[in-house]
């Protein structure tokens, strides 16, 4: 029904004061926080969790994505973990009981350019090897799966086909959010809100606690997981990452008839957009240069992503932006993720997802919580070390074919 | 009878001529100056559309931008989804229909323009109601650069609704005018504050010829801005509060007012401030009776609202506990005033509860250079508003540097104020009709709900119940949604806050924000000096970054392949030629220029003759290739570089950044010449005759005119340079002449080369010709993972020069591993074409890939199909087989050296 | 679209200028001298501080000159 509620649960999770230790604390109630201390629960059963979140629960990168799921990277070590996350969304709404809202309704890469194409195929036999669904359209058959986007070739940047990824959609971010907080509340995490981390307490090269303005809380293990703001957390330790935290904006248009049937991304043009429930079209913005915490970027970008947009999609003339907002998204060098051991003992780091973060939320939740109950990273991410930027073995997606979101 | 309540006088609607418009199927009349709303109300139709969740029947809510209820389609002259009733100006042949919940995008072409404007002023005045009037008037008067902007059709805010001072409003927006600094945009709604006082306002323009632009929007940047936005009148939540005929009181006055039209004939206002009485005033002397005033400050309740298409009766309970039964047609509420500070939170500002307001207001403590007058202030006084706004004018026109002077403000007399309530809900009824987001039908009950989860963020609750996130972005619902929570909470609505706000204000369409910037304007095309000849020979065009190049020259029936294979034959085996303008061209001049390119390229550059040419490869400082080009030693200081064509702008930029930030003791300068030089390739062993007869002053011997050396001469008499280097293993020229000669010259060459079949040839063909001869492309064989080691290049690794960007990194653990992925040929069963972007496996049900194929092409000098690939320790694998991955199944290929065409280079010289 | 001051040209917008990172970060003097872990920090570790950072800028669409100023990363105000 246009519009139409999903039915949320009545009972979501406790509001405890903090213990005065706990066995694991997670720095960041964001969707990766969240789904890391249910893992642990879960997985581990590590039940004496806290996750420490300086505002609302999500409220950061989380309440702030455009949502798209899809595990169509190139190299070998994203797709892996981007596979076992995607894996794991085609069972979350029954693991988690709640209705996450999570479609796949496919994930269209456009190519725009001969090498957009050469790119694109190699993604596709890449991505076939490592058993993902992936398959290369051409104009006629993008259209197919998307009537509404414009294959004339006489526009400037033309659509030469396009990678289609069928198992790939989206689901509603919120709900996710709380669908973990919800799982690992019922399993004895405490969820601690409004609880800002203002240092981390280490003796002897190992972390035994944090400080924030709850007071000092005691910790055996203390996972990061802060998205834009792990520089300042990690400068806390001592410890330099290589990240910069930069806007990302992104917006909404009110709710419109069913148009839009799939995911649409383009790289070259510069566009990703899909339909929500509701009606709305989500639409992804580009990166803005300079570093900011400031959860806003600046204006031409928004202009120039709607000019992106009217070229793909003509018929959007005249749909309207309702809000534009922006997130915080740490970026690494080779637009892959950090995720593994600190040179602090118990101090462990999950960060550098740029905008990738969301789609790999069950999957990094799973390894993190791997990782940080084992002391030693899970398979899948043992790739994304912070050792590869001395050794060089980067698995830079930036100079790669997929797109980068 | 047409327009049944309009009253017969007053208003500024012009009673002369009439609109004809379609609502819902029905035929209907208005006047120039209505809206759509008051158009329908004049008419009285009330119910305009349906609650999204609910279905239930919905009116006009509001009389301007904050309407939460009437969203209405637009199906003619052109589909518009979702625009609010009371912000769509009326005109003749509308069609509109009422919407629940969805609009409709139109599935033509939309036909309007589009158009961006630029200002730059000392003072930007947000709001033309009298706040905003006294303010440019002030700012004005010291001759200052003023922008007014207003998103009605007429300056006056509030005075249009209160009908007051029209006349001093009239004589300020006529002086405005006149004045040549000011500029006064109505029909303008300021929808975002940016950093540093960057506002965007969008302009709507109706009436005028489908050629000229319908939208524009305004990209403001201001010294000083005074926001003058005024305030929005926020509703009660009450069992019953959303049937059609419920209105704000302010609302309904402007109705009366402004539009000359009665909202019905009989109401009941529900208060808990003073300017509903106002309201109820005004519309009595318009002829509506005023069934009673129920101020809730005096003990007054409601406890139902009978009606469902509108309202029929309103029972309230009287001070003195009694309850009574009014029949009404129109329910006028005011739960408070909150003052529009959507852009002042924008701007960076924060809004705090005021709790003598009963409403958050802007702290007056913004970083950006701006002041908040008048209603957006939360000064609701007439006379306030007048003097606030005059004084923040003269502070804005000081800023700038200048003297305001002195202005007459209207002399106004006002009754003293009694505090307004803060006031939410009010009790009794079902909470699951008492609305507090109309749009999105969230109610008391939802809110109820979603603080029972334990969510305690006033942002969780929103989520949860979608409150505030519709159209409207909640600018009647925010703060009552606040209010409701924060006494569902127990805590104070201070201490809870409102949601953020985010631009725009109000919805702007996606093309509006796309202005012009539309299909060949979305990105400029670059294209030489010989485009028009291309086009007209039947070439097929490839986007090479910005550039539009040649891709192949099909004739008369030929497909791709028997095009590029032509045009192959003839460079290898007669003569061809290409435009390779496009190329990069970057002057490097100054007596440090040696040392400069030494420190950039990976090899020697600085043992170059003049007179020499060499290639060259520049890596980033992690090692791996960034662009490769030939450079060409003019003289001791003097080089001139070629790059890649699409990386042309950031190697030069690559320059500038290196000289300018890290070794700006160099005394080099750089200088982008791409578009000066128009170059064309002559490729082919024919080449050699026809140069010799265009260029008679050439020694053009092998001898006489080396490989990788330049010679200045004269070519079909024009100044040229030529360059005896190759990009196919042929003998080659690559002759430069000013961008102004290249058709002289192209003909000349088509001319003289005629007789040999001179055979012009695009970038497939030499994409073909390179590969055979194993040379990568920048950006096709690698991927920003390759060094030039891995690429085979390593000849072109100086081991002599102390450092060079890159050298560091080619020891790191990973990048000195001879397990890399490196570039090599591959040879498929003979007619199989690998696709490019094959992956390579050492068997055929191997999943684990080696690398993949970089380039692909039937060849016609090998008479066979081949492939450039990056394979892990690809050189040790010459000689054996891999398995190649098709669209469908494997297929083997052999391994072999990346040269396949001529490795002893004997064909260089002709 | 923040205002960015070049001291060549003056106050113009954020659209006519490319952003360059931490500032004052030199080409280390003899890279040969440095370990693999000291190169990676030059190679790929800038700071990225909330508050205050010193950053470069080239007016890319003007003069051409690269230049630094300190800008809140928070509010975008330029401090210096």
């Amino acid at each position: 029904m246009a519009g139409g509620l999903v039915d949320h649960p009545d009972r979501l999770w406790r509001n405890p004061e903090p213990a005065a230790a706990y066995d694991v604390i997670v720095v960041g109630g964001g969707g990766h926080g969240l789904a890391t201390a249910y893992y642990l629960a879960k997985n581990h059963g590590i039940t004496n969790v806290a996750v420490l979140e300086k505002g609302w629960l999500a409220g950061g990168n989380m309440a702030r994505n455009t949502t798209i799921i899809r595990s169509n990277y190139l190299w070998d070590e994203s797709a892996g973990i981007y596979e076992h996350s995607l894996k794991l969304w085609e069972g979350l709404e029954q693991e988690l009981d709640y209705p996450i809202l999570f479609s796949q309704r496919g994930v269209l890469n456009l190519a725009h350019s001969l090498q957009d194409v050469r790119d694109s195929v190699r993604r596709v036999h890449a991505n076939r090897l490592n058993g993902i669904d992936a398959e290369w359209l051409d104009p006629a058959q993008v259209r197919e799966i998307c009537p509404i986007i414009n294959i004339s070739p006489d526009v400037r940047y033309p659509v030469h086909g396009a990678t289609y990824q069928p198992r790939a959609g989206i689901a509603k971010h919120d709900h996710v959010a709380w669908a973990y907080a919800r799982a690992a509340d019922a399993l004895g995490v405490d969820l601690i809100q409004d609880c800002e981390v203002t240092g981390l307490q280490i003796s002897g090269g190992r972390v035994t606690g944090v400080h924030t303005t709850r007071g000092t809380i005691g910790a055996g293990r203390v996972a990061l997981s802060a998205a834009g703001h792990t520089s300042v957390v990690a400068r806390m330790a001592g410890i330099d990452l290589p990240l910069q935290s930069h806007p990302l904006q992104a917006l909404v248009s009110e709710l419109l008839e069913p148009v839009h049937p799939t995911v649409v991304m383009s790289n070259a043009v510069h566009v990703y957009v899909s339909q929500a429930h509701k009606g709305e079209l989500v639409m992804g913005a580009g990166i803005d240069t300079w570093n900011g915490y400031g959860q806003r970027g600046a204006f031409h970008i928004i202009e120039r992503q709607m000019a992106a947009a009217l070229e793909l999609f003509p018929f959007f003339a005249r749909a309207h932006v309702l809000r534009t907002w922006g997130g915080i998204v740490d970026v690494t060098p080779d637009a892959s993720p950090i995720v593994g051991l600190s040179e602090v003992d118990g101090l462990f780091l999950n960060c550098g997802w740029g905008t990738g973060g969301f789609k790999a939320t069950p999957g990094v939740g799973w390894c993190y919580a791997h990782t940080v109950a084992h002391g030693e990273p899970h398979p899948l991410n043992a790739p994304f070390s912070l050792e590869r930027f001395v050794t060089g073995a980067l698995v830079d997606e930036h100079g790669a074919a997929a797109v980068a979101h | 009878m047409s327009q049944p309540f309009r009253t017969a006088s007053g208003g500024l609607v012009d009673r002369g001529r009439a609109l004809a418009f379609l609502f819902d199927g029905r035929e209907y009349e208005g006047h120039p100056g209505d809206t759509l709303a008051s158009a329908l109300l004049a008419n009285g139709v009330h119910r305009v559309s349906s609650g999204i969740r609910t279905g239930r029947p919905r009116g006009i809510f509001a009389a301007g931008v904050e309407e939460p209820n009437a969203l209405v389609q637009i199906e003619e002259p052109f589909p518009e989804p979702m625009l609010t009733a009371t912000t769509v100006e009326l005109y003749d042949g509308l069609v509109a229909r009422g919407l629940r919940g969805q609009g409709r995008l139109a599935a033509d072409p939309d036909p309007g323009r589009y158009d961006g404007m630029y200002a730059h002023c000392d003072v930007l005045v947000i709001g033309a109601g009298p706040a905003g009037l006294a303010a440019a008037m002030v700012a004005a008067s010291s001759g200052a650069r003023v922008v007014v902007v207003d998103d009605q059709i007429r300056a006056g805010g509030s005075l249009l609704g209160t009908g007051e001072h029209l006349v001093w409003v009239d004589r300020v927006t006529a002086e405005l005018e006149a004045a040549p600094e000011v500029r006064l945009l109505t029909r303008t709604t300021a929808f975002g504050y940016y950093d540093d006082n960057y506002v965007v306002a969008v302009q709507r323009r109706p009436g005028l010829p489908e050629h000229r632009a319908r939208e524009r929007v305004w990209r403001i940047r201001a010294r000083r801005v005074v926001l003058a936005t005024g305030a929005h009148e926020r509703s009660l939540a009450f069992a019953g509060n959303d049937r059609p005929g419920v209105m704000l009181a302010g609302a309904a006055r402007t109705y009366v007012n402004r539009y000359g039209v009665l909202p019905g004939r009989r109401a009941v206002v529900l208060t808990g401030n003073d300017s509903a009485h106002d309201a109820a005033r005004d519309l009595a002397a318009a002829g509506v009776e005023i069934a009673a005033v129920a101020d809730l400050r005096d003990g007054w309740a409601i406890t139902g609202v009978a009606g469902t298409e509108r309202v029929e009766a309103v029972t309230l309970r009287a001070p003195d506990g009694i309850e009574r039964r009014l029949e009404a047609d129109l329910l006028l509420v005011s739960g408070g005033w909150n003052p529009v500070g959507a852009l002042y939170s924008q701007a960076g500002g924060r809004l705090v509860f005021d709790p003598g307001l009963a409403a958050f207001r802007p702290d007056g403590n913004c970083r950006q250079a701006l002041e908040v007058a008048g209603a957006a202030a939360g000064s609701y006084k007439l006379g306030v508003c007048l003097a606030e706004g005059a004084a923040a004018g003269k502070r804005a026109a000081e800023a700038a540097g200048l003297v305001a002077g002195e202005i007459v403000l209207p002399a106004v007399t006002e009754p003293e104020v009694t505090p307004p309530l803060a006031v939410w809900t009010l009790p009794g009824g079902d909470p699951a009709t008492a609305f507090v987001d109309l749009q999105r039908d969230v109610t008391v009950a939802d809110l109820t709900r979603a603080t029972g989860t334990g969510m305690r963020s006033a942002e969780h609750v929103k989520r949860y119940t979608t409150a505030g996130t519709a159209h409207d972005q909640g600018k009647t619902s925010g703060a009552l949604t606040s209010g409701v929570i924060a006494e569902l909470l127990g805590v104070e609505v201070g201490a809870l806050g409102v949601t953020t706000f985010r631009p725009p204000f109000t919805p702007v369409s996606f093309a509006a924000l796309a202005g012009r910037n539309r299909g060949m304007r979305f990105d400029p095309v670059r294209v030489t000096a010989l485009h028009a000849w291309h086009e007209a020979n039947g070439a097929l065009f490839e986007n090479v970054g910005q550039w539009r190049r040649p891709w192949y020259y099909p004739r008369e029936g030929e497909d791709m392949a028997a095009a590029v294979l032509r045009e192959c034959w003839a460079a290898r085996e007669g003569v061809a030629m290409m435009d390779a303008s496009t190329l990069g061209k970057i002057d490097v001049r100054g007596p440090d220029a040696a040392v400069f390119l030494d420190r950039l390229y990976t090899n020697m550059i600085s043992t170059l003759a003049p007179g020499a040419i060499r290639y060259g490869v520049m890596c980033r400082p992690d090692g791996m290739v960034f662009d490769d080009g030939t450079v060409i030693r003019l003289a001791e200081d003097r080089f001139l570089v070629t790059t890649t064509t699409g990386n042309a702008a950031a190697v030069l930029d690559w320059m500038e950044e290196w000289l300018q930030t890290e070794w700006p003791e160099l005394r080099v300068h750089c200088t982008s010449v791409t578009e000066q030089w128009a170059t064309v390739a002559l490729v082919g062993p024919d080449s050699r005759r026809v140069l010799a007869t265009l260029a008679p002053a050439l020694d053009v011997s092998r001898e006489g005119f080396p490989f990788m050396t330049w010679r200045d001469t004269e070519v079909a008499g024009l100044e040229a340079r030529v360059c005896r280097i190759s990009f196919s293993g042929e003998l080659a020229y690559e002759i430069n002449v000013s961008w102004w000669d290249a058709v002289t010259l192209w003909e000349a060459l088509l001319a003289a080369g005629a007789p040999l079949g001179i055979t012009p040839y695009g970038t497939e063909t030499m994409h073909v010709l390179r590969a055979e001869k194993g040379y990568p492309i920048i950006g096709q064989d690698t991927d920003g993972t390759v060094t030039p080691h891995d690429l085979g290049l390593s000849w072109a690794v100086s081991r002599k020069k102390a450092d060079f960007l890159g050298r560091r990194s080619f020891s790191r653990t990973d990048t000195a591993r001879p397990d890399r992925k490196q570039l090599v040929g591959l040879l498929p069963d003979a007619g199989t074409l690998l696709p490019e972007g094959s992956h390579l496996l050492t068997g055929p049900d191997e999943t684990a890939a080696l690398g993949h194929v970089t380039s692909s092409y039937h060849s016609a000098a090998l008479g066979r199909t081949f492939a450039l690939a990056l394979v892990r320790g690809g050189r040790g694998l010459i000689g054996q087989t891999l398995w190649a991955t098709l669209d469908d199944g494997v297929t083997p290929v052999a391994v072999t050296g990346s040269v396949l065409y001529d490795p002893e280079g004997t064909r260089r010289d002709g | 679209m923040m205002l960015i001051p070049c001291p060549w040209c003056g106050p113009r917008d954020e659209s006519e200028f490319h952003y360059g990172g931490q500032a004052g970060v030199a080409y280390p003097a003899e890279p040969d001298a440095l370990s693999d872990s000291e190169w990676a920090k030059y190679l790929f570790f800038r700071e990225n501080p909330k508050g205050p950072f010193r950053e470069r800028w080239s007016h890319s669409a003007g003069c051409r000159r690269w230049f630094s100023l300190v800008r809140d990363t928070v509010t975008n105000e330029v401090l210096r």
